[in-house]
């Protein structure tokens, strides 16, 4: 199964984020310029985390913001954020954040083996340091595994 | 034997755990139906599960979900860790 579709406009490099909810928007924003979702989207992914909690800091220095799927989603998609100076979202064990992914799914159901891929590159724990300091969208494709162009 | 592994909306971190628990059951050498679910259909997700699987930020809210069900609730801190989650399902299941 292919990964989550990452165009390179949703791949933005050492961002400016004052604070978790600036870096959800990031990730947000990465989406939409890619075409994956309307700007709405971004706000719901933040509504998760005021619901549930930071618990979508999955890994030391690594969110993966998502929320479900909506009319706000335009087609399936991921973005990749890094950012100049790394934020806490609150999570008691992974803070801060340096990387935050922004996935965007059409069907609860039909994602699951992409985000498996997904998985299989984040298995290596040294990539989440690897991402943070790259210096091009490429090298952040490249570091995850997907072909040169988008 | 039913595993089920828990997030706050249901898609993205839960199949991501889902994953990597079925990863950490392989190297085991155990069997098990491993599936995903968010917090609001938990309870009847893990009607029948031995373990629920989630996140440290989702552990309490999961056990007042469950309510009287007695699945175990294994905390896992990174979803990507195989080995630590193996660790914690051999604990539990062991």
């Amino acid at each position: 199964m292919p990964l989550p579709p990452l165009a390179t406009p949703a791949i933005a490099l050492q961002a400016d984020a004052a604070d978790w909810r600036e870096a959800v928007r990031a990730a947000g924003n990465a989406l939409t310029v890619s075409g994956a979702t309307k700007p709405e989207y971004s706000e719901r992914m933040i509504g998760v985390i005021e619901e549930f909690g930071a618990y979508v800091v999955i890994a030391p220095g690594l969110a993966l913001a998502h929320a479900r799927p909506g009319p706000d989603v335009l087609a399936e998609g991921l973005s990749v954020v890094t950012l100049a100076n790394p934020v806490p979202f609150g999570h008691p064990h992974n803070d801060p954040v340096s990387v935050v992914l922004g996935l965007a799914v059409t069907s609860a159901e039909e994602h699951v083996a992409s985000v498996a891929e997904l998985a299989n590159v984040f298995n290596d724990e040294a990539i989440i340091g690897r991402i943070a300091e790259a210096q091009t969208p490429a090298a952040v494709r490249a570091l995850l595994g997907y072909e040169a162009d988008a | 034997m039913r595993i089920v592994a828990v997030c706050g909306a249901g898609i993205g971190t839960s199949a991501i755990l889902q994953v990597n628990a079925q990863r950490a059951l392989e190297r085991l050498g155990l069997e098990a139906d491993v599936s995903a679910s968010d917090l609001a259909s938990v309870s009847t997700a893990a009607a029948d599960a031995q373990v629920i699987l989630t996140s440290t930020e989702l552990a309490d809210q999961v056990r007042a979900a469950i309510g009287r069900n007695f699945a175990e609730i294994v905390v896992v801190q990174n979803y990507f860790d195989v080995d630590e989650i193996a660790g914690k399902l051999q604990t539990s299941l062991g």
